[in-house]
């Protein structure tokens, strides 16, 4: 604690610090030490011949100390770096993801900084033998190996744009604009209709948006519209289409068709706030539409009322009209349970002696919606049934809603003046092609269609839709993790949602546009990976145009020429190494995660003979999930076999094959990869990449088959960060698999 | 815009929140302050074994958030930390904060070899009491920050105990440590200060806390984590295996005897939860007694899910009472509200599917200027925002939107 008090009195110094360091970093020649912690068990191990195997790698400096963590073991490095010079500095001690605060050297120029695990990952996990001392040697070997080569990043120093682009001019498009300038941010706002305001602009009142959420309120957008055209930073670009967007975050160049002429800026960031249409009630004919003049859908309804009212004697709404229907629109649009309390209530006032009936299926107003739910149950004019509606038909100038009252298991019919249909909410990218084939197949069908971001994108020009037409986020935790970096998506496009949390997430996706151009002018990445600096180093003369990076970035960061070379987009790029990871010919490297950092890892390997019987496996680990699950499993003291060497690894996206054929050929005798949960639902932050790992195991069989090896020798499995009690179990079982085969023919070659 | 000077942001409560917040604000090159009162940062959330509606470890996006932290000098963050007092007003907030003591420093290595000696037991908490942990403990296995903590309310040092402190080779607790205080000032504040669990015995009709197997839902989430009292195997309380459960929804939610409001997450948590108990005994029964079921947007998806597995049965009616059989069996009675029919289950197991409470209703900050709905929600607030639960109940996802919106309004306040 006292650490985090005095971290937060010198936070005003710590600032400063973070820039200008360029210069003096480049061209320094490596100077190794290697500090060996002995506490925490570690001492339980033969230190003397850790020492020796570095000695025999020439590592200039080694040292141990009893307790490198404290304030000792931390100035004999500090000593080292300022008087030996030492400047690659690898720590033997406990897991990468303790100590971060005690072991970050980033103070001192050109210094880079490796761990080696040797508590959680050698001493906790494993029994202590002559195995674990030999996994503890090589994890030495390859561990003075790697920060040797490892460079200090140079970041990215590029132009950048400042403003934001805000495509539509609805209360999300709205409130993003108000709140980015409020923040010192220029915006460009582009509505494509001659007016600002979108769907919200045809409510006269709205549920409640604001404590004691009771009433129905007024709502006046005019008010919010007079803002933004009065607001300096905002420019307005009514009655305009973004014609094409190219580029990147900080850089991207928008072409925008406004009102037949072509107008051409750049922005840093963009959010994308087109909103939503109704579902095609053309297609509720069931339920009465098209049929009956007298059967309206809730926005008809909205129209009506803004219009002057509706004098009705009675009206019954029809909940779910259209939705949770596989036939139709299988969600539920949130908001439309809401909606029909408000009608209900308009009607209601403007005709005190009216009845309302609601036919719903559920009840849906979470949270503190239930008070207005609670407001419209007390209104004795107001007659909620829980049943499904099997009719509705016209009969004598009204219209008659026949029901199942799913309560009481009886028939209902009430005739009434109107109906209203609680329709539901699609996304505007409901038929905007999204990827490059989609589009070449709607123009092939001749299929008109239309485009929203238009990206000069070679994996396609729109954000990719994560279900149901919707570009939402696929993580709960991270609401505005985007496929597109620098593109953010608000409001009703990416989720049904009312006008209360189109502002907040219009207000939030403003925040994440000015956050990417911070990070990004400071040649950081975005999330996940923000602000690192490193990013992929191309050598471009050796690329043989296979497209495999083009077409594998989770974040289609990679543009083509004709010929299919890559072009590097690298403020699109999130650092996740999948290039790195696709390439057959290796030459895409970070500088502190290259090819030659994993190549030397997996040479240092030492290989007994097979007469000694002791198999020798690499596993590549995803560091997010599976490396964190063998943290706690080691906690728990729980032990696996120590024939295994671990590598943790960015994604398992960026595990090369390449590497996989090194590793086999060296007679190494099998590879594991962990990584997490694929399919429908995946877990992976970047994506795809365990599922792209798999999906490589096709091009490993190849390999395989070529050295003559049985595939069991490689294998994917998938494990969450919660499951560190199943560590041993995977482990044990691919060491027993392992030994069945012969020992790999390529031993000693 | 981070080149300019400006003052900082506080973010009391270092929950998903407050994280989100605090990290969105980092990130986009401004200074936070993270306050939080546990001895560590991740709140709820923590606790819980799965997120709907992907059924995935909150474990991993929390393992992002803390590296996060630790690759960003612009937070900065304090646990174990209350705030005493707030004074001043936007752009211009004085905060006293009371950093209680921890007993163990910066040294811990996290060794465990205090724990292995300390001779004292308590309520782990963290598991809501269902097991114990020594005195000195850490938290949980994602602690952040990694450190022991002692709970001076059943460490034996006033018997002169100093077991842990010969042991710990690293000199790293200190039984004398002492509150501190500490002052700072800030533009703008985000108040995140979450939620607790509805108190289910305040229920007499549904047996909390008389009937052993009737538990709450966020009980049950550690029943099924592996980290929880039962290594993730799910059995009653009396140690027997969960054939049948029922989940009681709306348990003190929806109510005007208890909390008036819905709890917005808890039809979709008790969905979770049975998919929990499928997974381990695929012969097991779930009855799930509703009155609405709300899985609003592609939340349907798990209610379809759920619907379509034939051993799931939802049962429309509120609970009446849930009593207990000689066999520590338990019958849930529920009743139709139209017809007074009733409906009866015998189960091996009762989750009350108990709600969200601000932390606010019973304690709030002195001198932070912000109202208060009935319930203890934050209203509104000058230079003041509030994020998550101390808003109004809601799920993580539309938690987290309303946290990242919050840090710009807490940026504009910085700005102007």
């Amino acid at each position: 604690m006292a650490e985090e008090a005095e971290k937060i009195e010198n936070v005003e110094e710590g600032q400063e610090e973070v820039k200008e360091e360029k210069e003096e970093v480049e061209k320094r020649e490596p100077k190794v030490g290697l500090y060996i912690c002995t506490g925490c068990d570690i001492d339980k191990l033969d230190i003397e011949k850790l020492k020796a195997v570095a000695e025999e790698a020439q590592v200039p400096v080694i040292k141990t100390h009893e307790a490198l963590c404290g304030k000792e073991g931390v100035n004999l490095i500090r000593d080292d770096i300022e008087k030996e010079g030492v400047n690659s500095i690898s720590i033997a001690a406990c897991s990468p993801r303790e100590k971060w605060d005690i072991f970050n050297f980033g103070d001192c120029k050109g210094c880079v900084v490796d761990r080696i695990n040797l508590r959680e990952g050698v001493v906790w996990s494993h029994e202590i033998d002559e195995h674990s001392q030999e996994l503890a040697e090589d994890y030495i070997r390859m561990g003075v190996g790697k920060v040797q080569k490892m460079e200090v990043p140079v970041a990215l120093d590029e132009e950048i744009e400042k403003s934001i682009l805000i495509v539509g001019g609805g209360i999300s498009g709205i409130s993003a604009a108000l709140e980015a300038a409020k923040a010192g941010t220029e915006v460009h706002l582009v509505e494509k209709s001659d007016s600002l305001g979108g769907m919200a602009a045809k409510y006269s009142k709205v549920t409640p948006l604001k404590s004691p959420f009771k009433e129905i309120e007024d709502f006046n957008i005019q008010e919010k519209i007079s803002e933004v055209m009065n607001d300096p930073k905002i420019k307005v670009y009514t009655s305009s289409k973004v014609e094409s967007v190219a580029g990147q975050p900080g850089q991207f160049d928008v072409v925008l068709n406004n009102n037949g002429n072509t107008v051409d800026f750049r922005v840093g960031a963009i959010v994308l706030a087109t909103g939503w249409k109704p579902y095609d009630a053309s297609k509720l004919e069931s339920l009465g539409y098209g049929k009956s003049k007298n059967v309206l859908t809730n926005i008809e309804m909205e129209e009506i009322m803004s219009n002057g009212g509706l004098n009705a004697d009675s009206v019954a709404f029809i909940q779910c009209a259209g939705q949770r229907d596989d036939e139709h629109l299988p969600y539920c649009s949130s908001v439309c349970c809401n909606v029909s309390l408000k009608q209900a209530k308009y009607i209601r006032e403007q005709n005190p002696d009216s009845k309302v009936y609601i036919f719903y299926r559920h009840m849906r107003t979470p949270g503190l919606y239930e008070d207005f739910y609670r407001t419209i149950q007390d209104d004795e004019g107001i007659f909620l049934t829980k049943g499904t509606v099997s009719s509705v038909s016209e009969k004598d100038g009204g219209v008659v809603v026949e029901a199942e009252d799913t309560l009481l298991g009886e028939r209902i019919n009430v005739k009434v003046d109107k109906v209203v249909l609680a329709t539901g909410i699609v996304s505007s990218m409901e038929g905007v092609p999204t990827t490059k084939e989609d589009q070449a197949k709607l123009e092939e069908e001749g299929v008109e269609f239309y485009n929203i971001l238009n990206l000069g994108y070679r994996q396609g020009p729109e954000l990719p839709i994560l279900k149901y037409d919707f570009p939402d986020s696929n993580f709960i935790c991270f609401p505005y993790e985007t496929r597109r970096t620098g593109i953010y998506a608000a409001g009703c496009v990416r989720q049904p949602m009312g006008i209360r949390d189109s502002i907040e997430d219009a207000t939030g996706a403003a925040l994440k546009a000015i956050q990417c151009i911070d990070l990004i002018s400071k040649g950081g990445s975005t999330f996940p990976r923000s602000g690192d600096l490193d990013y992929p180093n191309v050598f471009l003369q050796r690329c043989t145009q296979c497209k495999r990076c083009t077409e594998e970035c989770p974040f289609g960061a990679i543009n083509e020429d004709e010929k299919g070379t890559p072009i590097y987009n690298f403020m699109r790029c999130r650092r996740c190494g999948t290039c790195f990871g696709a390439c057959p010919e290796r030459i895409v490297s970070f500088k502190g995660y290259s090819v030659d950092m994993v190549a030397t890892q997996l040479k240092a390997v030492s290989v007994p003979g097979p007469e000694e019987e002791k198999p020798r496996i690499i596993a590549f680990v995803c560091e997010n999930d599976a490396y964190p699950a063998m943290d706690m499993a080691a906690m728990h003291k729980l032990k696996y076999n120590s024939f295994i060497r671990i590598i943790p690894v960015r994604c398992l996206g960026s595990v090369n094959t390449v590497f996989i054929a090194d590793t086999l050929s060296k007679g190494i005798d099998g590879v594991l990869m962990l990584g997490c949960k694929y399919g429908d639902d995946y877990q992976c932050h970047f994506i795809k990449g365990s599922e792209l790992a798999s999906y490589r195991m096709g091009k490993v069989q190849e390999t395989l088959d070529r050295l003559m090896l049985e595939s069991e020798r490689v294998q994917v499995k998938e494990v969450a960060i919660t499951e560190y009690d199943k560590i041993p179990q995977i482990m044990d079982e691919f060491v027993e698999g392992i030994k069945e085969l012969e020992p790999n023919p390529y031993k000693g070659f | 815009m981070s080149e300019e000077k400006f003052s900082s942001i506080l973010v009391i409560g270092g929950g998903i929140s407050g994280l989100t917040s605090a990290l969105e604000a980092a990130e986009a090159g401004y200074n936070v302050y993270i306050v939080e009162k546990n001895p560590y940062l991740g709140g709820r959330v923590a606790q819980l074994n799965k997120y709907f509606p992907k059924n995935c470890p909150p474990y991993c996006g929390l393992e992002i958030f803390f590296k996060r932290i630790k690759t960003n000098p612009k937070v900065q963050f304090l646990t174990n930390s209350e705030i005493e007092k707030v004074s001043g007003g936007p752009g211009n907030f004085n905060v006293t904060i009371k950093i209680n003591p921890r007993y163990v420093n910066e040294n811990c290595t996290n060794c465990n070899k205090c724990a292995e000696v300390c001779p004292a037991e308590r309520q782990n908490e963290f598991n809501y009491g269902m097991n114990k942990t020594k005195a000195i403990y850490m938290p949980h296995e994602l602690s952040f920050p990694m450190r022991y903590v002692i709970d001076p309310l059943t460490c034996r040092k006033i018997d002169g105990c100093r077991l842990c402190v010969d042991a710990c080779n690293y000199n790293a607790i200190d039984l004398e440590d002492q509150p501190k205080t500490m002052d700072l000032n800030v533009g703008s504040i985000i108040v995140a200060t979450g939620w607790k669990p509805y108190d289910a015995s305040k229920m007499d009709n549904l047996g909390f806390g008389k009937y052993q197997n009737v538990v709450t839902n966020v009980m049950f989430e550690r029943l099924a984590a592996q980290n929880g009292p039962t290594e993730g195997k799910i059995v009653t309380p009396d140690g027997k295996p969960v054939n049948s459960i029922a989940f009681v929804q709306c348990a003190g939610s929806r109510d005007e005897n208890h909390l008036a409001y819905c709890s917005a997450i808890c039809c979709l948590a008790s969905m979770k939860q049975a998919t929990y108990i499928r997974e381990q005994n695929p012969d097991s029964k779930v009855y799930i007694f509703y009155i609405d079921i709300r899985a609003p947007g592609r939340y349907e998806d798990v209610y379809r899910k759920a619907k379509d597995d034939e051993n799931i049965t939802f049962i429309k009616g509120k609970v009446a009472k849930v009593e207990e059989e000689a066999s520590k069996k338990l019958t849930v009675e529920a009743e139709n509200a139209v017809t007074g029919e009733k409906i009866r289950k015998t189960v091996d197991m009762v989750v009350l599917a108990t709600g969200m409470q601000p932390n606010a209703s019973d304690a709030k900050i002195p001198g932070l200027n912000v109202s208060y709905d009935e319930y203890g929600f934050i209203t509104a607030g000058d230079g003041i925002f509030s994020v998550g639960v101390a808003t109004n109940p809601t799920e993580v996802s539309s938690a987290n939107e309303d946290a990242t919106a919050a840090a710009l309004r807490a940026i504009q306040v910085l700005r102007r």
